[in-house]
């Protein structure tokens, strides 16, 4: 086993997602079958070889610091579930 | 045959020596939207009115002698991952079911009004899938075989360009997303250079892997959509800032002196061997047109499919924590902030999603970064090199597109591991970020089979002119599927 129900568990929590006990043991299984696949991955010698995040050569892109057009408020707010006085409106993230 | 059988090109024709109008062909594919959509279920929003008022205006300036553009009064179809302003975009996902966005992706933009845009297409739920099935509302069908699977994540783009219900269509491609579900429904579906096609207003999967490609019947089609979506975009930071070619140009039948590699890692236990007959019978008329061919080794490609399954997850678990229930889309109530995330997500993500989701999380988490994550972006660097060295040595690849034609609805959908293998053929070609193209190159039971061709960085038109030379040598793209004989 590579990775435990209590990881799977942490897991969930690190992803903001929660799930009932037994979709945990089905994730911990389906987790493990992956991991277990992606185990070839140690055969490879990438002693000295560099990571490719993306493969442009590109850094940094820079552009000048101009003010252009935005998106009207509302329309920003459009999708919204819920609003105030303009402002995306959310639960209590703090006591008192 | 019907209007709606003709490919983009053949209408543009009609269209110029005014033998039928832009509503003509609307009406024509609309109706057969009607008549086939419950049987195919490509699309999760359709957009009739509007497409008919885009065809009308086609028509005014056809009558009033305006140039028009190769696409204009074609109806298309766009996958529902792809913001469209004004026009719902949900992904295919419950957390996005609501979702109306108040702009265009660039896509849009450079299609243009003359364009008709009859509906947005039915995907996996965040295109995390290789089948149709995850969408988060109800699975797409095979026009060819309504009891298997279109491919994905591009199913539904796919399925509608087949079943008649849209002439040409857009689709995303992280994996193998648009040539899977090309070569699993008779079609050509291309992938462009990473880069080459604005990715700015595709709801993000993979960032480093993510392109925006034609599904359409044929490689003239194929060419005209990339004429009109290619190009630099200063909104988005990984465009290519270098000129676009006119890929028409690119529609030569001639390949004489080409040098076609062929990579033996492609060919291996657990093909069809119907699908490598095919590839193999179609790669001898190549060198029979005047291609030479080469066998290759490119050795990292067993270990593409791992890299590839730990790199895309981590990068959607990063892309997909906006939703979070605040600025847009669904949002569950809870006791506080947490709590609120915690159910929002779990409640509308479906279940493919968060396997990525934990999955990438935990490639990105503490303790595991180096192990995997790490590792598989250095595998990916050999991967990328193993194409660079082919690449010194040839002009095009050719492998199959998947191993298999379309499998049976259901029968991979409890195996994710199984799911994925279908990936292998498609996946490297993202890791590397060249181009790859899918063409339609023969049949087993009923069902066409894909042939890839994989190019050079920013060489979409040796792809283009190999793919168009093997088609118009045959005839497998004039076939329609099934569903589509007019009795």
């Amino acid at each position: 086993m590579k990775i435990t129900l209590k990881d799977v568990e942490n897991v969930a929590l690190l992803s903001r997602l929660e799930f009932p006990e037994n979709e945990l043991a089905t994730f911990t299984e389906q987790l493990n079958a992956f991991l277990e696949y992606a185990d070839v991955l140690n055969q490879v010698n990438v002693e000295g070889i560099e990571p490719t995040a993306h493969v442009l050569p590109l850094k940094n892109v820079m552009r000048a610091d101009e003010a252009k057009p935005s998106l009207a408020r509302e329309l920003a707010l459009s999708n919204a579930p819920e609003q105030e006085n303009g402002y995306f409106k959310v639960p209590k993230i703090m006591e008192g | 045959m019907e209007l709606f059988q003709y490919t983009a090109h053949q209408l543009q024709n009609l269209l110029k020596d005014k033998e039928v109008s832009a509503v003509d062909i609307t009406k024509a594919v609309l109706a057969r939207m009607d008549a086939v959509e419950g049987d195919v279920k490509a699309y999760i929003t359709q957009t009739q009115d509007s497409a008919l008022e885009q065809a009308k205006a086609v028509d005014a300036k056809i009558q009033r002698g305006e140039v028009i553009s190769p696409l204009a009064g074609i109806p298309g179809a766009i996958k529902d991952n792809i913001c469209t302003l004004g026009i719902k975009t949900t992904c295919a996902s419950k957390i996005l079911a609501d979702f109306v966005p108040p702009y265009n992706a660039t896509v849009m933009e450079k299609l243009g009004q003359d364009t008709v845009f009859v509906g947005k297409a039915n995907l996996d739920e965040f295109a995390m899938g290789g089948s149709t099935e995850n969408s988060g509302f109800y699975p797409s069908r095979n026009p060819w075989d309504l009891t298997t699977v279109p491919g994905g994540s591009s199913g539904g783009s796919a399925a509608a360009v087949a079943a008649g219900e849209a002439i040409w269509s857009l689709g995303s491609d992280t994996g193998g997303s648009i040539r899977q579900p090309a070569a699993y429904t008779g079609l050509v579906g291309l992938k462009p250079t990473y880069g080459r096609v604005s990715r700015y207003g595709l709801v993000a999967f993979a960032s480093s892997l993510d392109q925006i490609g034609p599904i359409t019947r044929d490689v003239t089609d194929c060419a005209h959509v990339m004429n009109a979506i290619a190009g630099y975009d200063a909104k988005d930071s990984t465009s290519i800032k270098v000129d676009v070619p006119d890929y028409t140009k690119a529609l030569v039948n001639n390949i004489k002196g080409l040098k076609i590699g062929l990579p033996k890692e492609y060919f291996v236990a657990g093909m069809d061997p119907e699908v490598e007959k095919a590839i193999r019978n179609a790669i001898d008329q190549l060198v029979a047109l005047g291609a030479e061919l080469t066998e290759i080794s490119m050795p990292h490609t067993e270990y593409a499919l791992s890299a590839y399954y730990l790199i895309a997850p981590a990068e959607a678990s990063s892309n997909l924590a906006r939703y979070d229930g605040v600025g847009f889309g669904y949002r569950a109530a809870g006791n506080d902030i947490v709590d609120m995330y915690k159910k929002t997500r779990s409640q509308a993500f479906g279940t493919e999603v968060k396997r990525r989701i934990m999955l990438g999380t935990y490639a990105l988490s503490s303790g595991y970064y180096d192990a995997y994550y790490l590792r598989a972006l250095k595998v990916r660097t050999l991967v990328k090199q193993d194409f660079d060295r082919a690449f010194e040595k040839v002009d095009v690849l050719i492998t199959p597109t998947a191993p298999t034609t379309a499998f049976k609805v259901g029968e991979k959908s409890s195996d994710p591991l199984a799911m994925y293998l279908q990936d292998v053929c498609t996946i490297p070609v993202n890791l590397a970020g060249v181009p790859g193209i899918s063409i339609p190159c023969g049949f087993a039971n009923g069902l066409p089979i894909g042939m890839q061709i994989i190019g050079k960085p920013l060489d979409e038109e040796t792809i283009i002119r190999t793919a168009y030379t093997f088609e118009q040598n045959n005839d497998y793209h004039k076939r329609f599927a099934p569903l589509g004989e007019v009795k």
